[in-house]
């Protein structure tokens, strides 16, 4: 078996830096809070999102609703992969129609799971825009799509794996490289 | 995670495991049923055939509802107007549905086994709607679902089931699911309904109502098949309700938080009181929603990928 290579991009102070950074971006780009909510992609997105509805409520005094959002009924693969994906529940307690959406996820890589919400929310209602608050952004889209917030963006090979790992899902905070020696 | 079988053909067949996917999964299609737009595209390009046998309105339009929410095509084809009357053999139809390409075939019908026969006659996915007084797994299905919705478990519950269980598909599959699930099942019923030795299957056989109902966390219903009784099983339909009906005066030895079941279709005034199936207690209309989230859920778990 090959043994994989292990760096670590973020860790603990750097994860939530870098989320801080974000909530600032989100509040300062967005003049005023009316209308906005964070909508978490199943599983990890619902944790990033989370924590920035509780930084942007730190930063300006207003709560910021978060909904979750379970995208494996609108997937383009499922007829490719090996396992067919557990379905979890879309939670989204309040109405999209009007909103302004921030869709927060962990990795933004192909651009299919991003899609696929889109796709998720706009069949929830007619939100007033949608943008897209990522962590980490390792490159290689196979769709036109890009992110409005970044957290850190990592040059990468197809043959590496971006691992994150948040206290809320995995008891330790911290972003991973991985490679094959 | 995923079903081991091709097809659902009884509750048999299914792990606690598996029942457990299935309720999970439809746990999270209940929600798309509340949207404006109660439609996602995860089995958009997939045909599925409803082939019955028996009339049937719940479960028939739970399964094209449940079809139709999840994008796939659904066809329905009733007996009265399809070529049986004609003759043909149900393995004839079934090669013919295939030699169409369907991705699923939903069967009921009147002959136990007839589900199993076109399930190993077929490569496509088969799930039983009902096979004589065989099975009908995905009421025990959305049976479940219920009792777990509103108990939050299954394990340690107690289910009196009543009426007429010899002719009862759904006391069959009820028994064996709520069994592998960890409940304690109950029965009663005239000595004429009910088979003998069915204590073997691990079931208590209690024969006064008041008795089999007292200290149950669920009383399940079950429907006087009028259609089957020719053989005098019971005198009258009146005698039978005064004996083994469930009313709001009997309803008082029940515990106060029970549950009240009933697979539909009712036989008002029979085996239920019109007060008690529209009272407080009676879930029965939630096990029709639940039906729909039960059936999408096996749907994408047999055809989703």
């Amino acid at each position: 078996m090959a043994t994989m290579q292990t760096r670590i991009v973020l860790d603990k102070q750097d994860l939530n830096r870098t989320l801080t950074r974000i909530a600032h971006e989100i509040s300062e780009r967005s003049r005023g809070m009316e209308h906005l909510v964070l909508i978490g992609i199943r599983r990890r997105g619902v944790a990033i999102a989370q924590r920035l509805s509780q930084k942007l409520h730190d930063i300006t005094g207003v709560p910021v609703p978060v909904g979750a959002l379970d995208i494996t009924l609108y997937r383009d693969d499922l007829s490719e992969i090996d396992a067919q994906p557990v379905l979890k529940k879309t939670e989204i307690p309040f109405s999209v129609k009007g909103k302004r959406i921030i869709l927060c996820d962990d990795v933004l890589y192909t651009g299919r799971t991003i899609r696929a919400a889109l796709d998720g929310i706009i069949d929830l209602g007619r939100p007033m825009s949608i943008q897209l608050a990522v962590l980490i952004d390792r490159g290689h889209r196979e769709l036109p799509i890009q992110a409005n917030y970044v957290g850190k963006a990592i040059s990468t090979t197809s043959d590496e794996q971006i691992e994150v790992f948040l206290e809320e899902d995995d008891h330790i905070d911290q972003v991973l490289v991985k490679k094959a020696a | 995670m995923e079903l081991r079988n091709k097809d659902l053909l009884a509750i048999r067949d299914l792990s606690p495991e598996e029942i457990l996917l299935i309720l999970d999964t439809a746990e999270s299609m209940k929600e798309i049923s509340t949207r404006d737009i109660k439609k996602v595209p995860t089995l958009r390009g997939k045909t599925v055939i409803n082939l019955f046998y028996e009339p049937s309105t719940r479960t028939r339009t739970s399964f094209e509802i449940a079809g139709k929410r999840l994008s796939a095509d659904v066809i329905n084809i009733s007996s009265a107007t399809s070529s049986t009357t004609k003759g043909e053999t149900l393995k004839d139809t079934g090669r013919n549905l295939q030699a169409m390409n369907p991705d699923l075939i939903v069967i009921r019908h009147a002959a136990a086994g007839a589900p199993k026969i076109l399930a190993d006659a077929l490569p496509v996915p088969v799930i039983n709607a009902g096979d004589g007084a065989h099975e009908h797994p995905t009421q025990a299905l959305l049976d479940a679902f219920t009792i777990r919705e509103k108990k939050k478990t299954l394990a340690g519950i107690t289910v009196a089931i009543i009426g007429d269980i010899t002719h009862s598909r759904v006391a069959r599959s009820n028994i064996a699911l709520l069994q592998k699930m960890g409940a304690e099942v109950r029965l009663s019923g005239p000595y004429t309904m009910v088979p003998p030795y069915i204590e073997a299957l691990g079931v208590s056989f209690i024969p006064d109502i008041g008795e089999a109902i007292r200290d149950a966390d669920v009383i399940m219903m079950l429907r006087i098949q009028l259609e089957r009784q020719q053989h005098g099983l019971f005198p009258t339909v009146r005698e039978y309700a005064r004996f083994f009906g469930l009313n709001r005066e009997r309803l008082q030895r029940a515990k106060p938080d029970v549950l009240i079941m009933h697979p539909g279709p009712l036989n008002r005034g029979v085996e239920i009181s019109p007060d008690v199936a529209d009272g407080p207690y009676s879930i029965i209309l939630d096990q029709v929603t639940n039906g729909v989230a039960v059936r999408m859920a096996l749907l994408y778990l047999l055809i989703g990928k």
